[in-house]
Order: structure tokens, then C-alpha cells, then sequence
């Protein structure tokens, strides 16, 4: 790698033994994928996929520490990923126990090298760090040094930024030193797509679906979809983002997606189309079928699958405004269908903590509680993963949650029928 | 009868170790959050989604995948295992390495004393002929001897 005398003298240990090591990390890191040089990181924040001081992952803040006390300063502030606790969500005694006196006895310490090395705010604690209300928003060609894969697909597919799926600790690494190896989605030939999709469903394909199926199929390849702006226009108006925003995480985690393109919509494809798609580019059509396929094809591991769900979660990632809007008229649309007051599995909405703040101002913010629902910041992945919860019968229409849980995937109309009692009716 | 197959050096490094080998793509969090979490010895598998590999033990291995799959919390994860002394003898992966993977490899290297000598693009050949149990031999230049 081609390194710049400043870069050159930081990885000879100029700036101390810890910026050295922290250099030959991100040159090596670079060597494994043939980048030829680093380049600065110029979006205004960094976002990390570390929000959570779980026992487990000591040796992390023990480096972290390290990161500290070499005192150099940090290029730039970075959000976080959502809180992994939150005292409204429904937990035993035991989880409660093991929670707080065990799996996360190390979230104090963790929060506090977080506001040290640069937490942008002490509430920007949320996958989706691009929604308005938290400001991280990188602009179109900006280079980021992030982590949280569903943040990652976003920011690259529907801002048009630049960001390779880094993990976490290497997104800090980034932020701190200023610089990442340039290589994959960072060069306009890693953006080249080398799927196409051809979307021929009869109907508004449901996001976390669709995004299923094409990680399924591409992985970590970059696919250029052709016929979903049939159902979600010509502008990336709210809701077209809100809906890519699901799809893109499903593609992500179903998947190892790091950027796709979707015909006449996101801003690499209106720019240049078919310019985008590389010789040679498979194909890969959906429709009605194939996405009934996918949905059939999802494994149930609890252990009695016909279990009365305890728990449903909606909002992994968390839900924009609108969505919240949105989700409160469909709860109260079936419980009205149902013949219900409350509904009849308790319900977790969950959200990024300047989006809840300015919920609880308004009007659905009571109409939400009135069905018994919980509005969250948590993080359902880290409520989720740990032998407690895993053994719980919990629901979700997040294809995200289902795939690195034993949470059972239904779809958005599906889980409004077993939530508010529809389906028992 | 031993077969060779020549791979790309990440982390250099010879090992000799028996195979564990994990057809389907290999999901860190999933694998080691258990092992990790209650300090098996074993570091067992814990991925049920992963049946090749499910409650095996993965310390000492010489860990053969075709790449690994999941959370962005994967480096991290394998950087934690080296910082603890609970990765595998070595890795060989048969197609080029993910992000992911080649974070924790080189952050285990860098900022543990943990040493795993990281090979891919060893081909689909490899994880066709490869079987867990087999004895598996890593040399620097990133040929691995499989018998």
C-alpha cells in the first residue's frame, strides 16, 4: 500500500506505540482486500455497531482503553448502535437479574469511553443514526468509516455515500485516525452491480420479504433491481425511505449486502442506470411465488413451534415517525377488527430515542399506549440474544431479527392479526 | 492420500491442526456467543442454524469455511476469542475473505498475542475435499496440505 509521508510516519510509531498499531490494523485490513491507499474519512460522523458493555467482549473495552490513554484525539464524533437494556420492556425477575448484574455490568463503563472518544450525543443510540431527528446524514461521494450493517446499506444504496461493511472496533479505528483502506464500495468498480433483479410480484412486495429473498440469492454481491419503482415511484420521498430502509436491512442480514441499486429511484441509478450493471451479470427474478418460497423456507427453532407467543417486537431497525403513525393505526384498526381493548401479546415498538421524544409530543403517542403497546429505544437484537430470551416465544415481522434470533417471522399483516387477538377471534 | 491446495496469505504464519469445516457460510456472533458468554473451555459451537459444526469444539481447529456470514459485531467477536485464547489454530477459507473475518483475524494479530495464520481463495475444491477430522497443515507461503 501506497502510504502518504504523514500516514507513513503515524504507522512508524511517530504519534506513539497505540496510533502505530491502530495504522498497521487499517493497513492490514486494506492489504487483505489489494487497496493501494487510504483515504480520509470526510463524512462529518462516524457511526459504531459497539453500543452495548456486555461481560462477555471485556477484551473490547480493555483496547478501548488503550485507544484512551494514548490521548490522541479523535478525527471525528460517531453515533451508536440502540441501548441493549431499557426498564419499559417486559423482563422477569431473572432476566432483570441477569441483565443488569451480569451480562451488561460493563454498559457504565462502556458509555463513559463512548463519551470520551466522542459519542456525538448522549442519545444518539440508534441503527438508524440517518433519520432526521439524529442528524448523521452523510452526503452523496462522502467516505464514512461506519459499522452496523442496515446503517451501512443505507447510507451507501439510498444517500449514495461510500462505506464498506466494516466491523466494529475497525469503524472506530476509522474515526479516530481519520483514514480507511480504499477498496470494495468505496471504488466506483465495486459499485458495479452484478445481479439483476427483476421484481414481477402482483403487489407492493412487503420489504422485509423482498430484501430476504435478494440476500438470500446475491449475499455479498451488489444487485441493480429493476420493477420496484412500479410500487414505490420515481422520489425518495419518507415513505420510499422508510421502505428501503427495511429492505436494505433485510438484504444485509439475510444476506451481506452492502449497497444496491433500484432502477429510476436511488440516486446512482437515476444517475447513471444501466451504466451500473457489470458484463456478465446474472439474473434473478421475484415474484409472487418465489417470495411465498423464501417466507416457507424460514426455519422455526422454538422448541414447542406452536407456542402462544410472549413477546412481539416491531422495529428492528427502528421505525421512522411515520412508521410509528403508521403502526398505531394498524393496532388500533385490529383491535377494533378483534373486538379488544388491549392487544393480547404484549407488543414492543421500537425507535430511535429523538424519534420517541418527539412521539410522546404528539397526539398518536396515547393512542399508541391506549392499546397496550411499549415504545422503546432498545435494541431487540441484544434484548434477544442471550439463553434466556432465546428460549421465549417472540415474534417479529423484522427479517433482521428473525435471522440472528429464535424470534418467529410473520408478516406486517400477519403479526397485527396475532397481536391484537384477530386471529384467535 | 494428502492433497494440496494453494491459498492466499492474510495473516502468514504454519500450523499443523485437524479440520472442523463448515460447508454453509459461517456466522461469528452465532458460533461463539455462547462459548464465550458461560467460558467453555471447548468454545463449542453455538450456531443451531449451522449443523455441520453445531457443539463442536472450535479452540485449536484449523477452521475450514467458505466465508463468514452475519452481525458487523464479527471482528469483534473474533477479537475477543484471540484476546481470551480461544480461537482456532488457523483459518482457510475457500473463497476470498469478508470484511468481516479479515477485521478479527488482523485485530487478534495486531492487538492480542494470539497468533492464527489466516488463509482464502483456496478454491471450491477445498471445502469439497476437506472433512472434519482430517489433519490439515498451514505453510507460510499459504499452501495447505490436507490428508
Amino acid at each position: 500500500m501506497n502510504l502518504t509521508p504523514e500516514q507513513q510516519a503515524i504507522l512508524n510509531g511517530e504519534k506513539g506505540e497505540v496510533l502505530a498499531k491502530v495504522m498497521k490494523t487499517l493497513v492490514m485490513y486494506g492489504d487483505a482486500f489489494g487497496a493501494e491507499k487510504l483515504v480520509p474519512v470526510t463524512s462529518k460522523y462516524g457511526h459504531t455497531v459497539i453500543s452495548f458493555g456486555i461481560n462477555t467482549m471485556k477484551p473490547v473495552y480493555d483496547l478501548y482503553d488503550q485507544l484512551l490513554a494514548s490521548g490522541a484525539e479523535f478525527q471525528q464524533k460517531f453515533t451508536a448502535d440502540p441501548l441493549p437494556l431499557d426498564p419499559n420492556v417486559p423482563s422477569n425477575l431473572l432476566q432483570d437479574l441477569v441483565f443488569k448484574q451480569f451480562m451488561y455490568k460493563l454498559q457504565p463503563r462502556y458509555e463513559e469511553q463512548l463519551r470520551r472518544m466522542g459519542m456525538k450525543d448522549g442519545k444518539d443510540f440508534t441503527c438508524a443514526c440517518y433519520f432526521d431527528e439524529v442528524g448523521n446524514i452523510p452526503e452523496k461521494g462522502e467516505v464514512l468509516s461506519w459499522a452496523e450493517s442496515s446503517a451501512v446499506v443505507y447510507a451507501n444504496s439510498v444517500l449514495g455515500a461510500r462505506c464498506n461493511r466494516n466491523s466494529g472496533i475497525i469503524d472506530v479505528m476509522g474515526s479516530m485516525i481519520g483514514y480507511v483502506p480504499y477498496f470494495g464500495l468505496l471504488t466506483d468498480e465495486g459499485r458495479k452491480a452484478t445481479w439483476v433483479v427483476e421484481v414481477k410480484t402482483t403487489k407492493k412486495p412487503e420489504a422485509q420479504l423482498l430484501g430476504s429473498a435478494i440476500g438470500m440469492k446475491v449475499m455479498e454481491d451488489v444487485p441493480y433491481i429493476r420493477g420496484l419503482d412500479a410500487w414505490l415511484g420515481t422520489e425518495l420521498d419518507k415513505d420510499a425511505k422508510a421502505y428501503l430502509k427495511d429492505f436494505g436491512a433485510a438484504t444485509a442480514s439475510n444476506g451481506a449486502v452492502g449497497l444496491y441499486h433500484i432502477e429510476h429511484l436511488t440516486p446512482e441509478a437515476v444517475e447513471q442506470g444501466d451504466a451500473l450493471i457489470a458484463p456478465g451479470a446474472q439474473v434473478y427474478v421475484v415474484d409472487d411465488a418465489e417470495l411465498e418460497r423464501v417466507k416457507a423456507s424460514y426455519p422455526v427453532i422454538w422448541k414447542n413451534p406452536n407456542a402462544k407467543p410472549k413477546l412481539a417486537f416491531i422495529g428492528c431497525p427502528h421505525l421512522t415517525m411515520d412508521q410509528l403513525i403508521d403502526w398505531t393505526k394498524k393496532l388500533e384498526e385490529g383491535l377494533r377488527a378483534s373486538g379488544r381493548d388491549r392487544l393480547a401479546v404484549p407488543t414492543v415498538l421500537t425507535t430511535a430515542p429523538p424519534v420517541l421524544e418527539e412521539f410522546n409530543k404528539g397526539p398518536y403517542a396515547f393512542r399508541l399506549k391506549k392499546t397496550g403497546a411499549i415504545l422503546s429505544y432498545i435494541c431487540p437484537l441484544m434484548y434477544m440474544n442471550n439463553p434466556l430470551s432465546k428460549s421465549m416465544p417472540v415474534i417479529t415481522c423484522s427479517n433482521k431479527l428473525r435471522t440472528y434470533t429464535s424470534a418467529k417471522f410473520y408478516s406486517e399483516d400477519e403479526i397485527v392479526g396475532v397481536i391484537t387477538g384477530k386471529e384467535n377471534k | 492420500m494428502a492433497k494440496t491446495f494453494k491459498g492466499r496469505v492474510v495473516v502468514p504464519g504454519t500450523v499443523t491442526a485437524k479440520a472442523l469445516v463448515s460447508r454453509g457460510g459461517f456466522n461469528t456472533l452465532a458460533s461463539y456467543q455462547s462459548a464465550l458468554m458461560f467460558g467453555d473451555k471447548d468454545v463449542k459451537c453455538g450456531d443451531q442454524n449451522n449443523p455441520d459444526i453445531y457443539k463442536k469444539p472450535m479452540i485449536g481447529v484449523a477452521l475450514c469455511l467458505p466465508q463468514t456470514i452475519g452481525s458487523t459485531t464479527g471482528g469483534m467477536v473474533f477479537y475477543t476469542a484471540g484476546a481470551l485464547g480461544k480461537l482456532p489454530a488457523c483459518m482457510c477459507f475457500s473463497k476470498p475473505i469478508d470484511s468481516l473475518a479479515a477485521a478479527g483475524a488482523i485485530l487478534s494479530d495486531v492487538w492480542t498475542e494470539t497468533h492464527m495464520p489466516v488463509v482464502d481463495s483456496l478454491g471450491d475444491e477445498f471445502l469439497e475435499y476437506v472433512k472434519t477430522g482430517m489433519s490439515v497443515t498451514l505453510a507460510e507461503d499459504g499452501t495447505v496440505t490436507v490428508e
